[in-house]
């Protein structure tokens, strides 16, 4: 076991031992030791990596540490700079876990439910990477390679994830069968890019990656009045709703069938984008 | 500064008494059964069957007896005693011998000096397995092959009541689906096993029944009962779970094998293997009544899935069906109730034993004669409740109290503090941010109640205690498992409230000590053990002052017991309790409850000692479109006999409706193809501190019991018998769906037919 202290030791750790796993808030990993499924030889240890942690503002960019956790996104500026990311980030399991987790974590664990995927799709977050050798940048969407599986090589981690800033309303929104404290079983984030003049919407845990619902997007995008911020005519509102639950491709598990994710990601995308652009007509 | 520190008397019966392990379960001091330690002990492990139906060819342990540290590693063939055991029926093998019936079943034990050379010797198990096709749909239990020598019906009660030949002006028809409940206690299966050196062993284990464990323990280990004694441990919940043996035997098996303590502790994941969990139910149900509301017939199927082993099916099924058609007056029926075996996990024990799943059934059968009659539900309800002197379906007549009338009027009619959400957190779909008000539609209705108390059908159930007086200080010693119902505290209570003493200690529990309490389920506790400590002190109470009366020439009537002193009524005569019992009393008891008979061929007899009756009110708020809920307002009513700890007792209204609430809206394991898919706290939701509203006690209405100690009725089941009903009638209200599953799950509202 390695305490790593700096980037730079951590990564001459991994060059040594490229199959070490990375333990961060330990929020997915000890759940799967626990379980049995995860087994390992070696582990280098994240957490008092100074670096890694806290966040900065470039220009118009958040450069968001790996090492934050889901309780520091809810809290200070980060509410107002990223609002999906915070409403993400608070619906995450307890705040024992919010305080443990981290955002690289999400991002490394790549799970179909990781709930701040479906916002740093959205936002075309980046994914800073480092090994001792090298650095690399790879937006999310490349990142992201199948259920649980990432473009992280051996020797490898996350350092950070950029964000832009945007102007204009954000909102996560996330069905669990329960009020908290739950997996997700369908989620989605929007977010409006006014002087872009344009709408993002990302999906969660209805396909083995995180999806764009560029359909959707194209076609509201050309709808918006963005002088009164509304979208006039509930026909095209509709047609948005039905877009989005038409990008999806989930599939039946205990948590859900594909039938009710196609059904509620339309109902989210509908609320999320009236409440993004209140004149809207229902 | 004056001392205003007031003397304050330990609480006597009906006074709050706060839990002596309240607060280490707070703060993390409290020792559970996991924290059990032993500076020799080894540790033990379960290798189980993945499949839920196969033949065993071969089980090959060398690999397994080869890894470092491991000291044993044991299968059928080394069970000494009998290789089955069981609650009522013993058809279950401690390891399985020749098939697995189950996903989880034990095939073979191990013990080694470390928890992950365990593992290691638990994966080095070669077994060959030859998999069979699973019986996963009970209602084809009866008519495939038998998967068990004992065959595949466990019980079947046709319940034949009243006029056969009657029909009702008003009929109303309904088929109900009940799912699979888990007892989610805290604290998972674990215990430790200290070989002794008279060639028996010290078992030290969370669980429901000391001595009936004992009993079962020693007769697979093939050795004398009173060589096997049981102790114990802290208890991190139970709800039926720990009524069954799960690693006892296994457990006492390593430790005698390696001659070493040996500590087990299950998974979570295990856990869910591991236990009995409720019966899923289907039901089906007719309903008859005049046109002005008078019930007149009902006849309903059930059919329970008991899983694999039969555990406590048959006093499941037989409560199901006694309980088949609700509190209500109704001169005819005709309930058949069966329970089956499939290669699903083995259903028995849980809080409300049968009653529960009938209760949703029963609830939403009145909730559509109303509709039928259009009548206002509870009015119908009112019009047709039980009262004293009236017979039940068992043509039993109730001869203790049945406040049912007043335990409805007073929930129904209880004012309601619910108000609109505001903060965004408190509506449909919580931190999700999902729902807007706009969205929510709001529904309530109320559902009534009941269910046996104690054993039944002929069972002589009794309970044991020793009280013993000396210096004053009463020691009482029963095996009562208290599981976190709150016989701590009540045997405290009812022993200074009989002696007039302040210090009682509580002696542990242990089969070596006294003799059986029963078992802590079906609410008997505060009766049987609270009733035999009730005996007992009062034995002692007179034999005391029957002694010193005849040392001070007085008659004993005239002596009374109270506040640490023996006093005479007629003359001054006053001695301090520590002096007079400074020659200790002791009284040891048997506390039996009044005879019950079993049920005729056609379902009837006296078969219950007891009844109690609840009822709920439940407001929700419903997102119909995704299909969300939440639970705004429990209130209830419920008929107590009296109260013995005010405390306690609005925790277990609580604890009951949280559990009720929980089977509502999101408690399932599902099972597919005999396999359970969501078998971690992950994905088996129980309610948080969000999704379980106040729960308001509209009355706790007090008629003392005729038999009952200080009149008192347990009251720990009825919560979550009614709370259920009530919810998922709240949703059906708020969404005008039949909703006829439960739990209700997001898809049954979101994608339902309108």
């Amino acid at each position: 076991m390695t305490i790593a202290r700096t980037v730079d030791d951590a990564c001459a750790a991994l060059a040594e031992r490229p199959d070490a796993l990375l333990l961060a808030g330990g929020t997915d990993l000890m759940v799967g030791v626990n379980r049995g499924q995860v087994r390992f030889d070696d582990v280098v240890v994240l957490d008092r990596v100074d670096e890694l942690r806290g966040w900065r503002r470039e220009g118009d960019e958040l450069v968001l540490g790996a090492g934050l956790t889901y309780a520091e996104m809810v809290r200070g500026e980060i509410p107002t700079l990223v609002p999906a990311l915070a409403q993400a980030a608070r619906t995450v399991g307890s705040p024992q876990i919010r305080n443990a987790g981290t955002l690289g974590g999400n991002v490394a664990t790549s799970s179909p439910a990781g709930d701040t995927l479906p916002v740093l799709t959205a936002l075309d977050a980046t994914i800073d990477l480092r090994s001792s050798q090298d650095t690399r940048q790879l937006p999310i969407s490349r990142f992201v390679t199948g259920v649980k599986q990432n473009a992280l090589e051996p020797g490898e981690l996350i350092e950070a994830v950029r964000v832009p800033v945007l102007d204009g309303p954000q909102e996560f929104l996330k069905v669990g069968t329960r009020n908290a404290m739950v997996i997700s079983v369908v989620s989605l984030a929007l977010v409006v890019d006014r002087s872009g003049r344009n709408v993002r919407v990302g999906l969660g845990t209805v396909s083995p990656v995180p999806l764009r619902a560029v359909e959707a997007e194209a076609h509201v995008g050309g709808c918006i009045d963005w002088d009164t911020g509304s979208v006039p005519d509930t026909a095209d509102v509709d047609r948005f709703a039905a877009l989005v639950a038409g990008a999806a491709r989930p599939i039946d598990d205990h948590r859900g069938t594909a039938a009710y994710r196609s059904h509620a990601v339309g109902v989210l995308a509908r609320r999320a984008l009236l409440r993004a652009f209140p004149g809207s007509a229902p | 500064m004056t001392d205003t520190r007031i003397e304050q008397r330990a609480p006597r019966i009906g006074e709050s008494a706060p839990r002596p392990d309240g607060i280490p379960k707070v703060d993390g001091s409290f020792t559970f059964s996991s924290d059990l330690w032993h500076d020799r002990m080894l540790w033990g492990g379960t290798l189980r069957s993945p499949h839920p139906s196969a033949r065993i060819r071969s089980i090959d342990i060398g690999p397994a007896v080869a890894v470092a540290g491991v000291y044993a590693v044991l299968t059928a063939t080394d069970v000494p005693g009998n290789p089955d055991y069981g609650l009522e029926h013993v058809d279950q093998p401690v390891l399985a011998t020749d098939v697995v019936r189950y996903e989880g079943e034990p095939v073979a034990i191990v013990a080694a000096d470390h928890p992950e050379a365990v593992r290691l010797a638990l994966d080095a198990i070669v077994v060959d397995y030859e998999l069979t096709a699973p019986l996963v749909d009970p209602g084809k239990a009866e008519s495939s092959d038998p998967i068990h020598p004992d065959g595949n019906l466990i019980r079947r009660i046709h319940l034949s009541h009243g006029d056969q030949d009657v029909v009702g002006e008003v009929v109303v028809e309904g088929t109900y689906e009940v799912g699979m409940q888990d007892q989610a206690f805290l604290g998972p299966e674990s215990g430790l096993a200290v070989p002794a050196e008279d060639g028996g062993v010290d078992l030290f284990i969370a669980t429901q029944w000391l001595h009936g464990d004992r009993d079962q323990v020693a007769a697979c280990l093939g050795i004398e009962p009173d060589l096997v004694r049981l102790t114990l441990a802290g208890v991190g919940g139970a709800f039926g779970a720990r009524e069954d043996l799960s690693l006892h035997v296994h457990l006492c098996l390593l430790a005698l094998y390696t001659r070493r303590p040996v500590k087990m502790v299950y998974s979570r994941e295990e856990s869910f293997h591991g236990h009995v969990h409720r019966h899923p139910a289907r039901m089906w149900y007719r309903h008859h009544a005049d046109r002005a509301g008078n019930l007149v017939r009902v006849e309903a199927r059930l059919l329970l899935d008991g899983g694999a082993y039969a555990s406590s099916s048959s006093a499941v099924i037989a409560n199901a069906t006694c309980f088949a058609a609700g509190p209500y007056r109704i001169p005819s029926a005709d309930i058949e109730g069966v329970v089956v075996r499939t290669n699903n996990p083995p259903c028995g024990a849980m809080r409300g034993f049968g009653a529960v799943q009938t209760c949703i059934g029963h609830e939403a059968q009145m909730d559509r004669l109303a509709t039928a009659l259009g009548t206002d539900p509870v009015e119908l309800r009112m019009q047709n409740v039980l009262a004293p002197g009236d017979r039940l379906l068992t043509g039993q007549v109730i001869t203790g109290t049945a406040p049912v009338a007043e335990v409805l009027g007073t929930c129904a009619d209880h004012p309601s503090a619910a108000t609109l959400p505001s903060d965004p957190m408190s509506l449909p779909g919580g931190a999700g941010r999902t729902t807007d008000p706009e969205h929510v539609r709001r529904g309530e209705a109320v559902a009534l109640g009941f269910k046996n108390l104690l054993f039944s059908e002929g069972f002589d159930d009794y309970s044991s205690a020793i009280c013993r007086l000396e210096d004053g200080i009463a020691t009482v010693t029963c095996a009562c498992a208290e599981v976190g119902q709150g016989f701590v505290t009540l045997a405290q209570q009812i022993t200074r409230e009989v002696l007039g003493v302040d210090d009682v200690v509580l002696a542990p529990a242990s089969t070596a000590t006294v003799g059986s309490a029963g078992s802590t389920s079906a609410s008997r506790q505060t009766w049987m053990s609270g009733g035999a400590v009730q005996a007992a002190c009062e034995e002692v109470r007179t034999t005391l002052l029957t002694r010193i009366a005849a040392e001070h020439g007085v008659d004993p009537d005239e002596l009374v017991l109270a506040d640490g002193r023996v006093m005479s009524l007629a003359c001054g005569l006053e001695i301090d309790l520590a002096e007079a019992t400074a020659e200790p009393v002791e009284s040891e008891v048997e506390f039996h409850h009044a005879p019950t008979s079993a049920l005729d061929e056609n379902g009837q007899g006296d078969a219950h000692v007891s009844f109690a009756f609840s009822a709920h009110r439940a407001i929700v708020d419903v997102d119909r479109d995704l299909g969300l809920v939440k639970v705004v307002e429990l209130t209830t009513s419920q008929d107590v006999g009296r109260v013995l700890n005010p405390l306690q007792a609005v925790g277990q209204l609580e604890g009951g409706a949280a559990q009720g609430v929980g089977l509502a809206v999101m408690e399932e394991v599902q099972v597919l193809d005999g396999r359970i898919r969501n078998a971690s706290f992950t994905d088996y939701l129980v309610p948080t501190a969000l999704d379980m509203p106040p729960v308001e006690i509209a009355a706790l209405v007090e008629e003392p019991e005729p038999g009952a100690p200080f009149g008192a009725k347990g009251i720990g089941e009825s919560p979550s018998i009614t709370s259920t009903a009530a919810v998922v009638a709240a949703i059906r209200a708020a969404t005008d769906l039949d909703l006829t599953h439960v739990p209700v799950r997001p898809t049954d509202i979101a994608l339902a037919e309108a």
